[in-house]
């Protein structure tokens, strides 16, 4: 029971994390069709601004200004880079968010060097929230996760009851209708950009020092965000929320369970040989394929995702 | 334009003239390893160790008319990286090689300098081990140009039980590890020692982990917890140790640690208070064995890099090497592998021996425990805290090498002296 609860909890607590990520990408798709490769990138820029500001100022004005600055990267970005090559078509625009994750490694090593930096929770969030049958649960996760529901919270009333909000919506699905209402559609997509860059500014400053912050962690955890906005659906949020705390709570679990094809036929398999290795070889061993699965049957058997509209 | 070509021509001159001039030859050493990824701080730790040494030698003129130059190399913990940078170490004419990260690194490196040197006679390598320690690398997969100045995860297995077995209050061990040659062969010896030693403990898990993949050990740790553990036994290094204890402090587990590098890369950071008493690691030296040289080189390397001195083999292996050339009275690499090989040399801790059979470095080791400095109000003896944390290790026992030796299965060839 204690197990199941904070194996639950530290699901969670992830996967809202990743949904932080997702929620960025999965905008970003739906406005503009294509898929930005740098995002995690923003993600690791968010990080290593949040650990620069704590040295400097601390943790708390970290937390707000990284991802304000990266939200305005993520514009500039949109302004100067992609608005530029978006008229090559979707190739060209995939292929400079490919070269600018590239771009944005680089500069980390050049800034901030090759090695982790000292990015550790502030003291007055460190410390365990409450204990539970021993186990206790960190202060730092339980505010990771309290961030990650605020933001969804404030996503959904922006999009929903604001007239930005409106605006964005019509100008994913009908832009041209938007822009003959009079409305500055590339505007709005600058916005959309940067908006969704600074969520993944947001998930790296919260997220950096609960897990590492280091030249490979864009690396390390884009694919997964890239699994997870194809299982939720491409550009569905609600998708991307249900998706992250899914493959959330599927990384954390998966780790613990030492289940294994053997045990589960109940067959002794020698463990010298290839196919006794392969019976043998148990969930725990599996976890970090697991998501990856999981899109490939995805896109199998629903390639629209979870909650997708389109057959992409 | 003319006045310009005679300046130019006088400084080319200069600089030609100038090595020629005090008869110094350049050994320069490859260092390979990791200076870029999950474990760069490790690599980037080893290379200043080395550098240090390096000018160490050459300020002592430890072997007359050779300056030592370290020259590192980055190989992102890959054994294909490793590949690729032996090649340009071939290309550009360096002799010595050292690695230490990684003993799936080791493997592959030890045996592409094994072939190089069969088809290059008069070219060959000698490979200088300061961690690698998958015990296949001095038993079947051994040869003449390898040689491993760290005790094997074996002997330091066999160490480390011993002393675990003593303590009855274990009775239920978690074994977790990374998913590679090292990490295999460490649980692999756990579980043969225990059953030999303690039968009565059971070993209630047994994780295998990625190699520098995990960042949050949260879910491991649960399920540590979950299984009633009192002791765990981890050979984790470098970023998985430090995530590793940092997540069991976190959730509160109250468990043994016994561990091989407890006391390096940000571990003793990371874990804090919650480390004191429970946190047990083997090496061949900490801060507070007593050691006037040691003493020295610490406060010096500190002041000048900011770093603790981790590696006593460092000091110990350059040492060797130069006494190994001065002996040979040549820097060419067959003939110091031959002085290598069998050398007996003089430590402040006892006499160490490059085993001849195998190239096992032969040596004491200490089994430690994490513990408050004395500055901090811990025991007096604990002089020296790792870094500048206010923890420290005390010694537990000293194992003398005679105990920690073991046999080996391996069939050196020797090249012709």
């Amino acid at each position: 029971m204690e197990f199941l609860v904070i194996q639950t909890l530290n699901g969670l607590s992830y996967g809202l994390l990743l949904f932080l990520l997702s929620a960025g990408l999965t905008l970003i798709f739906s406005m503009m069709g294509v898929l930005n490769f740098a995002h995690a990138s923003f993600y690791m820029v968010g990080a290593y601004f949040g650990y620069q500001i704590t040295r400097w100022i601390g943790f708390w004005p970290g937390v707000v200004l990284a991802p304000l600055l990266v939200g305005i990267i993520g514009m500039l970005v949109e302004r100067y880079g992609l608005r530029a090559v978006h008229k090559h078509g979707h190739v060209a625009e995939l292929l400079f968010t490919f070269g600018l994750a590239y771009l944005i490694e680089e500069a980390v090593h050049l800034i901030w060097g090759r090695a982790a930096v000292d990015y550790s929770v502030p003291a007055s969030l460190d410390g365990a929230l409450f204990t539970l049958f021993g186990s206790s649960f960190p202060l730092y996760r339980a505010f990771m996760a309290a961030t990650a529901i605020a933001m969804l919270g404030a996503i959904y009333l922006v999009l929903t009851r604001t007239r930005t909000g409106l605006v964005i919506q019509a100008a994913l699905s009908h832009p041209q209708m938007v822009e003959a209402l009079g409305h500055n559609v590339p505007r709005v997509f600058m916005l959309t950009f940067g908006g969704g860059s600074a969520l993944a500014g947001l998930a790296g400053a919260v997220g950096g020092p609960a897990f590492v912050t280091d030249p490979g962690m864009a690396a390390a955890i884009g694919p997964i965000v890239f699994v997870i906005v194809v299982v939720g659906g491409l550009g569905s949020l609600a998708g991307a929320f249900i998706a992250s705390v899914l493959i959330g709570l599927l990384q954390t679990f998966s780790v613990a369970l030492n289940w294994s094809l053997a045990g589960l036929l109940d067959i002794a398999a020698p463990a010298d040989t290839f196919l006794g290795e392969v019976l043998n070889l148990t969930l725990a061993q599996a976890a970090p394929m697991l998501p990856y699965l999981i899109m490939v049957l995805m896109l199998i058997v629903r390639p629209r995702g979870l909650m997708g509209t389109r057959e992409t | 334009m003319h006045r310009r070509s005679v300046h130019l021509f006088a400084l080319a001159a200069a600089l030609a003239a100038t090595p020629p001039a005090l008869g110094q030859e350049v050994v320069r050493i490859a260092y390979i390893d990791p200076l870029s990824g999950p474990f760069a701080n490790v690599g980037d730790a080893g290379l200043k160790h080395f550098q240090f040494m390096a000018d160490e030698l050459n300020r002592r003129n430890a072997v007359p008319g050779v300056r030592f130059e370290i020259v590192g190399f980055d190989n992102k913990t890959s054994p294909q990286e490793t590949l690729n940078v032996l090649k340009q170490v071939v290309d550009r004419g360096i002799r010595y090689v050292t690695q230490g990260n990684g003993s799936s690194v080791a493997l592959a490196l030890s045996d592409a300098v094994q072939k190089h040197n069969e088809r290059n006679p008069g070219k060959e390598i000698l490979y200088m081990n300061y961690a690698a320690v998958d015990p296949d690398l001095t038993n079947s997969k051994c040869h003449f140009f390898h040689f491993r100045f760290d005790a094997n995860s074996d002997m330091k297995m066999e160490a480390l039980t011993t002393e675990l077995a003593k303590d009855q209050s274990i009775k239920k061990v978690y074994l977790i590890n990374q998913n590679y040659s090292f990490g295999q062969a460490v649980s692999r010896a756990a579980k043969a020692d225990l059953k030999r030693k303690r039968p009565d403990i059971e070993i209630v898990g047994d994780d295998l982990h990625p190699l520098g993949q995990v960042k949050d050990f949260a879910p491991y740790v649960a399920k540590i917890k979950a299984s009633g553990a009192d002791t765990v036994i981890t050979g984790n290094w470098g970023a998985d140790m430090a995530l590793l204890v940092k997540a069991a402090r976190e959730a509160g587990l109250n468990v043994n640690f016994y561990t091989y590098y407890a006391g390096f890369a940000g571990v003793p950071t990371a874990v804090g208070e919650a480390g004191v008493d429970r946190m047990k690691q083997i090496t061949e030296w900490h801060t507070n064995v007593p050691s006037k040289e040691l003493e020295r080189v610490n406060a010096e390397f500190k002041k000048k890099y900011n770093l603790d001195w981790w590696f006593l083999r460092v000091h110990t292996q350059m040492n060797m090497l130069a006494e190994a050339m001065k002996r040979a009275k040549s820097t060419d690499p067959v003939k110091v592998a031959h002085q290598l090989s069998g050398m007996r040399y003089m430590t402040e801790f006892g006499e160490v021996e490059m085993r001849a059979a195998d190239h096992q470095m032969i040596q004491p080791l200490y089994i430690s425990t994490f513990t408050r400095s004395a500055a901090r109000g811990g025991p007096k003896d604990v002089r020296f805290d790792v870094e500048n944390s206010g923890f420290a290790f005390r010694t537990d026992v000293r194992i003398e090498p005679y105990v920690s030796a073991q046999p080996t299965s391996c069939q050196m060839k020797r090249p012709p002296k």
